[in-house]
């Protein structure tokens, strides 16, 4: 598959190769190897005085990640504020309001939108100076440089330049791209960590040039000089091409003899190099890729309203600019005490269509209170806070790392309430990527008697699907479900070795050679001990050794031979060494087999082979790989054990294990230097077709086999991970897999979660390997669409509804169907199947799919995954998440949310999900609410003033309104809302789907919030004006003006929108008594504040409250009667809904309140049952199926027997 | 049969006691979301508990409102029409800005009812939009504060200074158009004396209007808006300058004009000389003398009492409506997924 599985290509092309060739490149092919564009970088070693200056001035190793600095803080972070178009409509209003146009002094204006943009300003620089203060850590980092004349002295990272050699010790990170000149082995290699790069632990080799080998002590650099020529700074992790102009000879630089920024030097004492790419210019720099920023759907959502808002806006200005021209052109000549005669073009009726134009403008601002200043802001705030509670929960603190769940970014929160599809990799992700050896088939016998997972579970379905019956479905159905759910979690297999579960006496403590097979078996155990790519590090704690391997399965293998007695105790550059151990009565005895040749693993190929000569001159072909693969190699002689093999093989395989085929060749002298020599010759070919030519002669010898046996080794399942799957089944959510890994280990694995059970029906699509047709392609294509054509069709036909489907598919296939003609039908096609599993896509291909599932379906994706290989699906789909597993940092620091473990998914999605997004919705329904409720008013006191531009209100109500009054209250609901539990929600996982369907921020709810907020304002205007008319309002015959009528429905709308809130909220805590109640208290502490200011400050309402309003009766009575008008169709209309159509939170909410759950646990179970989601993949689905084909045979049996009867 | 299942999710307090990490999150209630709380829900007896309460609160309410309103006598009196002379707009307009014309008028008032002192006397104007942005921003606070600021006329536009420069005090179009009709009562030959002391805020008076400030080339302008000012008398002590100066929020709008601290009895015959000034020809207003008691309520205004009857009778109905619904057709759980 070409580009396929990057990631395991990427391994192998890093590893150990013992064939002791470098090629070097001769003068005469000097022109054919550089002077391309690419090769324009030129590198002075062990001069960086000469990189001072043009042309050789590259950039220096300071590094910086900070979004602004303090020059372009102040620009920028204003700019990135006033990109959204509500802080420029009230930037305006506020350059406007020092004009006269303004209705509003200046800084009733200019406080809120500072105070707002201050506060946005603010988290911006935070968030940035912490990313400086990482910077900087980084960058004063110390590390050996060469200072000249062979002395080496600490310098900071950020002085280093391009030529500098630096010694870099054990456990120390590369402070940038160097070549290895040489190191504490003699041989020049290195051992390096990479996990900061690609997220794998293991250790990678790399190696100097022989030539620089003798450069290994300080004084060595004194006269060192040479020159780098090579590519121009790239991302491209993988290759490096270059050559290295020492000593009047040119060397080509391969990327083996790189080791690349933020990787580690690991079991070196010290190596040197000479710096080639610095600070940005590094490899890891130029990787590092912004991650888009996404916005949740409510918050795209939440944009058009703010334009709905606008509209309106503007609406009811134009409505109020034409009233006001008409008025001011007919009625105010005739109002004298305006004094007409001597006005500003602002009044002119004789210019009334200027005035009204200007009016515009005036009531633009007037009437900005329509949209919600604040709302930005305080949905930033919410969104921290709610970040913080999911940081902090902990039930998905993982106790084995450490971890906890982090939001890394908040802005999605509420988006995790909504997601349809999970799209998630499997290696780390569902399974632990551990392996463990747990059989093995010699010689046509099997070995190990322990069962594996998939085992378990089925032997468990089985025997509860014995004892089933129909009666008491219910009942007998939850515990069955509970007892299996308790028996996976509470009955782990704990190895005492890791990587190592195999039991089985007649191979264990050498009774193996006891067996009739022994010499077979011999040979098995010397192939799992040869035949791999790891170096064995030595333990100190228990004098054994633990292997560095490019694969777990691999290091399950050396662990196997170890314990068989076989172990792997070290390797040179052309031997490995075993301590062999018969029985153990026997000594160690320590063999040396000479590595002659090692033929890679690559997805390609799928096999791997090396030829060693053990001790007395024999040379073998070892080799291990695919079952296909090596069955198709065999030779005549060698299928002995075929068949019983191949049947093992399958058994395994349905056991969910995941097996390779162990063969190998005897070889003779001539034969082997024959083929050595042409090998040679295609390893030193230079040019694009080597890799090919290797291919080719490893081919040739990879022949002839004779089968030995095969490997079953254990991908072991993460904690948690089928009941979590089951449940975000139940919650409606549909789940991909997409792996790198072979199809028959995904299925495996799809069986082992159940992702997929016996009676689904799988499609697989698949392409024939047709490489002679011409037009391969469009053959592929069109059988391709056949095949989704014939699925389709058979999916419609369907009657049976509890018929589920599984679509399986491989990368290759994938490449055509993700074609731009095939996409949708394949889409089509993959959302009727209950579970889709692609295998052996590539990381592309991963953040294609991901695209194409968005895109296609417009549901919200979600995608998870723990390596590198997943970061485009995680960047690509709406919400990426990353497992912060043992994989490195990679997956993470591209995701939006990172936690340590899948089942946390659960939690993340069902608890946190649930509730953000009805946090939210509620908060922004309530937020325009409000608004409306709020800005209506001073519209329609407008009609009253001849639409002159006054407001009612004082202008430090206004100012007050969103920013003090009514925001905490509707920030409490955005953080503290909860209307089912945490245990309820996870009891009720169909409670996901309201977030799903969207129902909390749908256009008819918000349309309807929205008329709540227009009738509110027109019952408190009303009331408001109906109780306050021209007769005295105090027993003591004082009439009301502007400030009382003002002031008193202002306090009705403090307290409309107060209780509004309550009403909303299901879940009262003691903040939400105090921020609801405090911000109704605030206001009146407020007023008689303000009341008791300079008469100057406060105007008409200098002790308002204490003076005028608090002693009348008809103040309260106005206040109380207005919030109840305002307040009763909402409440009648909640009342209503419950009554008559309640949505699943509101049954839930009142079995609680009754103690229902308690009291009547026959109707609680009989709720929880209803509330799952009909789902098709799943444990429950599993029972489910079960239940009715048993259900079906008895009515079979039934019918027979009455048949039989009535004969 | 325990409810097993919770286990799978819950187990919250249980979790091992912290061993190494510091990563570790700490537990309490609060970060845990799990904050005692009240959970409020609409049960069927909350809903009709609610509504019949917000009922039996309102109707008294109510009732006590529109008791307080039928006990205020009013007496009101449009007299606009019948105190000009001219039957076009533009006769009644020259007619009342014709400084030589008599504007006195004399009308009779019949006390409808007892009427029990204090008597608030009130002009009432209708179409007159004090409310004007224009006419409100038109002022300056701190020139009728301080005496130090007399200078002070920013904001007053377009009555800021005489035409010769200098500062109008107190300036704006506010005071500048201040209402100048006036009222004498008599019953029979004996005047009713009206109170004019009092019927400002006292706040206002005390520190609004400053008692060491005094108008100041008022209405000496060219074009003479409403009434003059004694120089002689403090702001603080002209009260209906204080009163005026409070703009009202409607166009329609009453201004206490005095108090007739004194007894009517029913049938009474009150003779008003109206000084009938004050222009609202040009744009069509009417004045109206309004004579009214005050309640504990204040004015005249069935509003109040009827708009709580009808809320709390609503609520009644409300909480009939659902109880009859909750007993045809109770609520049984039923999920609807």
């Amino acid at each position: 598959m070409p580009g396929g599985r990057r990631r395991d290509r990427l391994r192998w092309s890093k590893i150990y190769t013992f064939a002791r060739f470098w090629p070097t490149v001769g003068d005469d092919e000097q022109p054919s190897f550089h002077g391309g564009p690419s090769y324009s970088r030129t590198v002075h070693c062990n001069q960086p005085q000469l990189h001072r200056k043009k042309p050789f001035k590259y950039s220096s190793n300071y590094i910086t990640t900070t979004k602004y600095n303090v020059i372009t803080f102040l620009p920028k972070a204003l700019f990135e504020q006033f990109r959204r178009v509500a802080n420029i409509y009230f930037l305006l209003a506020a350059a406007l309001s020092l004009t006269p146009v303004s209705p509003f002094t200046p800084v009733s204006m200019i406080a809120p939108l500072a105070f707002v943009v201050g506060l946005s300003m603010a988290k911006e620089a935070l968030e940035d100076w912490r990313r400086f203060m990482q910077d900087m850590k980084v960058n004063m980092r110390k590390v050996n440089v060469h200072k000249g004349e062979g002395q080496f002295d600490h310098k900071q990272w950020q002085n280093i330049r391009v030529g500098d050699v630096v010694k870099v010790e054990k456990d120390q990170f590369f402070p940038a791209d160097l070549l290895l000149l040489s190191s504490s082995y003699e041989d020049g290699i290195c051992y390096v960590e990479t996990m900061n790069l690609d997220g794998e632990t293991n250790l990678k080799v790399k190696r100097s040039l022989e030539v620089t080998l003798a450069l290994d002590d300080d004084e060595a650099f004194r006269d060192f000089t040479a020159t780098i020529r090579c590519e121009d700074p790239n991302p491209n992790l993988y290759t490096f091409v270059g050559n290295f102009d020492y000593e009047r000879q040119i060397f080509a630089l391969e990327p083996n003899h790189i080791l690349l920024r933020d990787s580690k030097l690991r079991n070196t004492n010290y190596v040197y190099g000479v710096v080639i790419f610095a600070g940005h210019d590094s490899k890891v720099m130029q990787n590092a890729t912004k991650s888009p920023s996404k916005r949740s759907r409510i918050e795209k959502k939440m944009d058009r309203i703010i334009y709905v808002l606008f509209t309106l806006l503007v609406l009811i200005s134009v409505i109020s600019s034409i009233g006001f021209a008409i008025i001011t052109k007919n009625k105010m000549p005739n109002w004298w005490y305006l004094q007409p005669d001597q006005t500003t073009s602002l009044y002119d009726p004789d210019r009334a269509a200027l005035s009204g134009f200007l009016h515009l403008v005036t009531a633009l601002i007037l009437y900005g209170y329509l949209i919600p200043i604040s709302l930005y802001v305080s949905i930033e705030v919410v969104k921290v806070l709610q970040a913080t509670f999911i940081n902090g929960d902990i039930l998905m603190y993982d106790e084995d790392t450490g971890n906890h769940a982090q939001a890394r970014t908040s802005n999605l929160n509420e988006e995790l309430g909504q997601v349809d599809t999970i799209l998630s990799d499997k290696t780390g992700t569902l399974t632990c990527n551990q392996m463990d050896f747990l059989k093995c088939s010699i010689a046509g016998v099997s070995y190990g008697v322990r069962s594996s997972e998939v085992e378990i579970a089925a032997s468990k379905h089985m025997e509860s699907e014995a004892t089933g019956d129909d009666a008491g479905v219910y009942g007998s159905y939850e515990v069955e479900l509970d007892h299996e759910i308790d028996f996976k979690s509470d009955n782990p297999r704990k190895p005492t070795i890791k990587g190592f579960s195999f039991e089985d006496d007649r191979l264990m403590h050498g009774n193996w050679a006891k067996e009739p097979t022994a010499d077979t078996i011999l040979l098995f155990f010397r192939i799992l001990a040869l035949c791999h790519s790891a170096i064995p590090e030595p333990d100190e704690k228990t004098g054994g050794f633990t292997y560095e391997a490019e694969s777990p399965d691999e290091a399950a293998f050396l662990v196997a031979a170890r314990e068989f007695g076989f172990e792997f105790c070290k390797r040179t550059q052309s031997s490995v060494f075993i301590r062999e151990k018969y029985s153990s009565s026997e000594d160690l005895i320590e063999r040396e087999f000479k590595i002659l040749n090692l033929l890679e693993f690559n997805s390609k190929r799928k096999r791997m082979s090396v030829i060693v000569r053990d001790a007395s001159g024999k040379i073998f072909l070892l080799c291990k790989g695919a079952d296909s693969i090596i069955f198709d190699r065999l030779a005549k002689n060698g299928r002995m054990y075929e068949s019983e093999t191949n049947k093992h093989l399958t058994e395994y395989g349905e056991a969910g294990l995941r097996t390779l085929a162990l063969a190998y060749r005897v070889l003779d002298e001539s034969e082997y230097s024959d083929w050595n020599a042409e090998f040679l010759k295609a390893k030193t070919t230079i040019g694009p077709d080597r890799e090919a030519q290797v291919e080719r002669i490893s081919d040739l010898m990879e022949r002839d086999l004779i089968l030995v046996g095969a490997t079953a080794v254990e991908d072991k399942l993460q904690k948690g991970v089928p009941q979590c799957i089951d449940k975000l089944a139940q919650a409606g959510l549909k789940i991909w897999v997409l792996t790198g890994d072979k199809i028959e280990t995904a299925i495996n694995i799809g069986f082992a979660c159940s992702l997929l059970r016996q009676g689904m029906k799988q499609i697989c699509l698949s392409t024939i390997n047709n490489v002679v047709a011409q037009d391969a392609n469009k053959a592929a294509k069109e059988s391709l669409l056949m095949q989704i054509t014939n699925a389709s069709q058979m999916i419609n036909l369907e009657k049976d509804p509890y018929e589920a489907f599984a679509l399986i598919i491989d990368g290759k296939t994938l490449t055509y169907v993700l074609e731009d003609d095939m996409k949708n039908h394949f889409l089509n096609l993959a959302v009727n199947c209950a579970s889709v599993i692609c295998c052996r896509v590539s990381p592309k291909q991963k953040a294609l799919v991901t695209r194409l599932v968005k895109e296609g379906t417009g549901k919200v994706t979600l995608a998870i995954g723990d390596g590198a290989n997943d970061v485009g699906m995680i960047q690509e789909a709406d919400i990426g998440v990353g497992i912060s597993g043992v994989e490195g940092m990679q997956a993470v620091m591209a995701s939006d949310f990172s936690i340590s473990q899948f089942r946390f998914l659960e939690r993340l999605l069902v608890v946190h999900g649930h509730w953000c997004y009805k946090r939210i919705a509620l908060m922004i329904c309530y937020f325009f609410y409000k608004n409306i409720a709020f800005g209506l008013t001073i519209f329609f006191f407008e009609a009253y003033t001849g639409f002159s531009g006054q407001s009612v209100y004082d202008d430090w109500y206004m100012l007050l309104f969103n920013v003090v009054l009514t925001s905490l209250p509707v920030i409490t609901l955005g953080v503290f809302e909860q209307d089912v539990s945490s245990e309820v929600c996870l009891q009720f996982p169909a409670l996901y789907q309201q977030g799903q369907r969207n129902l909390f921020f749908d256009w008819y709810r918000i349309i309807g919030w929205m008329f709540n907020g227009l009738y509110t304002s027109i019952a408190i205007y009303f009331l408001s004006i109906g109780m306050l008319y021209h007769q005295a309002f105090r027993s003591g015959g004082q009439t009301a003006d502007m400030a009382v009528v003002g002031t008193t429905m202002f306090t009705s709308i403090i307290w409309t929108v107060n209780v509004q809130i309550a009403l909303i909220m299901n879940h009262f805590t003691w903040i939400q008594h105090l921020f609801v109640w405090g911000s109704v208290a605030t206001w009146y502490l407020f007023l008689v504040a303000y009341g008791m200011s300079s008469p100057t400050i406060s105007g008409n309402a200098y002790q308002i409250l204490l003076e005028a309003l608090g002693p009348a009766p008809i103040f309260w009575i106005a206040t109380i009667i207005v919030t109840a008008a305002c307040n009763i169709p909402y409440l009648t209309h909640k009342a209503f809904q419950r009554a008559f159509n309640p949505q699943d939170q509101h049954v839930i909410q009142e079995i609680k309140y009754y103690k229902k759950d308690i009291e009547d646990a026959h109707m609680w179970k009989r709720e929880k049952s209803k509330a799952r989601q009909k789902t098709k993949i799943g444990f429950t689905a599993r029972v489910d199926a079960k239940i009715r084909q048993l259900r079906e045979r008895l009515n079979k049996r039934a019918l027979s027997t009455s048949q039989s009867l009535e004969e | 049969m325990n409810n097993s299942a919770a286990s799978t999710s819950s187990g919250s307090g249980d979790v091992p006691a912290p061993r190494r990490n510091s990563n570790r999150p700490k537990y309490s209630r609060f970060t845990q979301q799990e904050l005692p709380a009240c959970k409020p829900i609409l049960t069927p007896r909350w809903v009709i508990t609610v509504f019949t309460l917000i009922g039996v609160i309102f109707v008294p309410i109510g009732v006590a409102a529109l008791m307080a309103s039928n006990k205020v006598v009013e007496i009101v009196y449009r007299y606009d029409a019948v105190c000009i002379h001219g039957n076009t707009k533009d006769e009644k307009v020259a007619y009342i800005q014709n400084a030589n014309t008599s504007k006195t008028c004399i009308i009779t008032l019949t006390v409808p009812k007892d009427m029990d002192q204090p008597i608030y006397v009130y002009y009432q104007l209708d179409n007159f939009y004090q409310n004007h942005r224009r006419y409100v921003k038109s002022r300056n606070d701190a020139q009728l504060k301080d005496s130090d600021k007399a200078n002070d006329t920013s904001g007053c536009d377009p009555e800021k200074t005489t035409p010769d420069g200098s500062p109008i005090l107190p300036c704006g179009l506010i005071a500048w158009s201040l209402f100048n009709d006036t009222y004498s009562f008599s019953i029979g030959n004996q005047n009713l004396t009206v109170n004019k002391v009092g019927i400002s805020w006292k706040s206002d008076r005390d520190h609004k209007f400053g008692d060491n400030v005094f108008p100041r080339n008022f209405q000496n302008g060219t074009l003479k808006g409403g009434a003059s000012l004694n120089e002689s008398i403090p702001l603080s002590q002209q009260e209906d300058l204080i009163v005026w100066m409070r703009t009202a929020a409607l166009p329609t709008f009453r201004k206490p004009y005095g108090k007739i601290e004194q007894n009517l009895r029913v049938n009474e015959t009150i003779t008003v000389i109206i000084q009938n000034y004050y222009n609202t020809y040009s744009f069509s207003g009417k004045k109206k003398l309004v004579l009214s008691t005050s309640s504990w309520l204040g004015g005249k205004n069935d509003f109040t009492g009827i708009a709580y009857l009808t809320i709390g009778g609503l609520c009644f109905f409300l909480a009939t409506a659902f109880a009859v619904v909750y007993l045809v057709k109770p609520r049984y759980v039923l999920l609807q997924i």
